[in-house]
């Protein structure tokens, strides 16, 4: 073997046991961080853990997204999907939403429910912003409504908490991690474009992520969960859309 | 055509894989919305740009979208990889920048007058790139590479907050997609004209010398 062979074999194994470290090393430092999602599993697991843990590190935890002037709402808003059809929602559509109650629970000192009057007695927060559906297709619209963090803090979150989780009426529940629960543009939307939350934008109140895809914004909310591990909701990938093949974390 | 180091072997099939992948769930993904628009929004009743000819197709995008970004982590890295190891090895200057003789107009025309007539043999050799092959690498490892994965993070809403001078320089999310979208098209014309003229110069000795690095005697009887 020539020396020149040797020092290519030398450095090419060098290279490849400083790799294989430094994949090792960036695991831990990802889990002690809370940078592995709930979906981590698999071989798709591996890009999500990169595709989540790089945006979380690139944009922080404070990146706000761009907001718009009024001219720039968009005229063509899509509604996707129809309202929930259960007896539940149907009764309280037909009593205009005086009954319905938001519930917040989990790993909260004062566990309580709301009721829409609370929420808008509460410091309102607008913005204009931009909403991308998975699928390709977007608009520009303005929400109104309460910050998480507010309510958040109204309930007193326990130190342990990681997650946030979201039921609504439908089948669509979802989750988020603290950091953009905690975020100042993710709030719970009651008004939209200067009017009442329409119905098929998820009345009588809905969550607005602003920096992720739209299917994250789940509408027609009903309760929330604090929590510290998404192991014991569904199949503990952390919402509908991950059991149903859509990942969990949805900022690109 | 240089003899091929273990890195670029490497890199070159990573990416051939990484690179299927990306057209197959990239595609999964475009049938759920296969319309173009310009500017910052789009959705079916505002104008758009280009409907492409082909029917919206709904379920595709959940694999899509997961197997699309882990293509993309396996391309960019092995790309990094890549372009690192020309830069270091000096390669890129030698083997694929064009040589001065070969900057002139006389010169290129003759390359290009030849391949028109289908004279392929002229300029395939196993030593040396000619000035197209040249030219053609360079602008897809140069401005095709970086632009489908710029363009690509430019409509992620999470670098749309991170970075939003991103967006500005495509003009807007809708655009930047649909800048991805013919970037990738430019990207799959290179790789079938890429696969022909591999088909077409005597492809075992080619095959041959991006698996193993020689040619063979195959090579010598071209």
């Amino acid at each position: 073997m020539s020396g020149l062979s040797r020092r290519r074999l030398i450095v090419s194994g060098l290279s490849a046991a400083a790799s294989v470290t430094g994949v090792g090393a960036m695991i831990h430092v990802a889990g002690r961080n809370g940078l592995i999602p709930p979906d981590h599993t698999g071989l798709f697991g591996v890009g999500e853990t990169l595709t989540y843990a790089a945006q979380r590190v690139i944009a922080g935890d404070l990146a706000l997204a761009r907001e718009f002037s009024r001219n720039d709402i968009s005229t063509v808003i899509p509604m996707n999907g129809p309202p929930p059809e259960t007896d539940t929602y149907q009764r309280l559509l037909d009593g205009e939403f005086r009954d319905w109650r938001l519930q917040v629970d989990g790993l909260v000192t004062r566990p309580r429910s709301f009721s829409l009057a609370d929420l808008k007695g509460y410091p309102a927060h607008t913005q204009i912003t931009h909403q991308a559906c998975e699928e390709g297709w977007s608009f520009v619209a303005e929400w109104t409504g309460v910050r998480l963090s507010h309510v958040l803090e109204l309930v007193g979150v326990d130190a342990r908490a990681r997650y946030v989780v979201f039921f609504p009426f439908d089948r669509f529940w979802e989750s988020i991690d603290m950091a953009d629960a905690l975020h100042p543009q993710t709030f719970l939307a009651y008004g939209m474009n200067g009017q009442e939350l329409p119905l098929g934008h998820g009345a009588p109140l809905r969550l607005r992520v602003a920096r992720q895809l739209g299917y994250k914004s789940i509408k027609y909310l009903s309760r929330i969960v604090v929590a510290e591990s998404m192991a014991d909701f569904g199949q503990g990938l952390g919402g509908a859309n991950p059991e149903e093949g859509y990942s969990w974390w949805a900022g690109i | 055509m240089p003899r091929h180091s273990l890195v670029v072997r490497l890199t070159h099939w990573i990416n051939a894989i990484a690179s299927l992948a990306l057209i197959v769930s990239g595609v999964a993904i475009l049938l759920a919305h296969p319309r173009l628009y310009w500017g910052e929004t789009g959705a079916v009743g505002a104008p758009s740009l280009i409907d492409l000819p082909i029917p919206f197709i709904f379920g595709h995008s959940g694999w899509g979208r997961y197997l699309h970004f882990l293509a993309a982590w396996v391309g960019t890295i092995s790309g990094v990889v890549y372009v690192s190891a020309g830069i270091v090895t000096r390669r890129f200057g030698h083997e694929l920048l064009p040589s001065k003789a070969e900057w002139s107009w006389t010169h290129v025309q003759r390359v290009i007058v030849d391949h028109a007539r289908l004279r392929l043999s002229a300029h395939a050799s196993f030593q040396s790139y000619n000035v197209l092959q040249r030219l053609t690498y360079v602008a897809v490892i140069f401005v095709l590479g970086p632009l489908v994965l710029m363009s690509g993070l430019a409509f992620s809403p999470m670098l749309a907050s991170a970075t939003p001078w991103l967006v500005g320089v495509f003009g807007g999310q809708q655009s930047a997609r649909t800048i991805h979208f013919f970037a990738a098209a430019a990207i799959v014309a290179f790789l079938i004209v890429h696969v022909a003229m591999v088909a077409a110069t005597g492809f075992t000795a080619r095959m041959r010398s991006m698996i193993v690095g020689d040619p063979g005697s195959a090579a010598e009887q071209l």
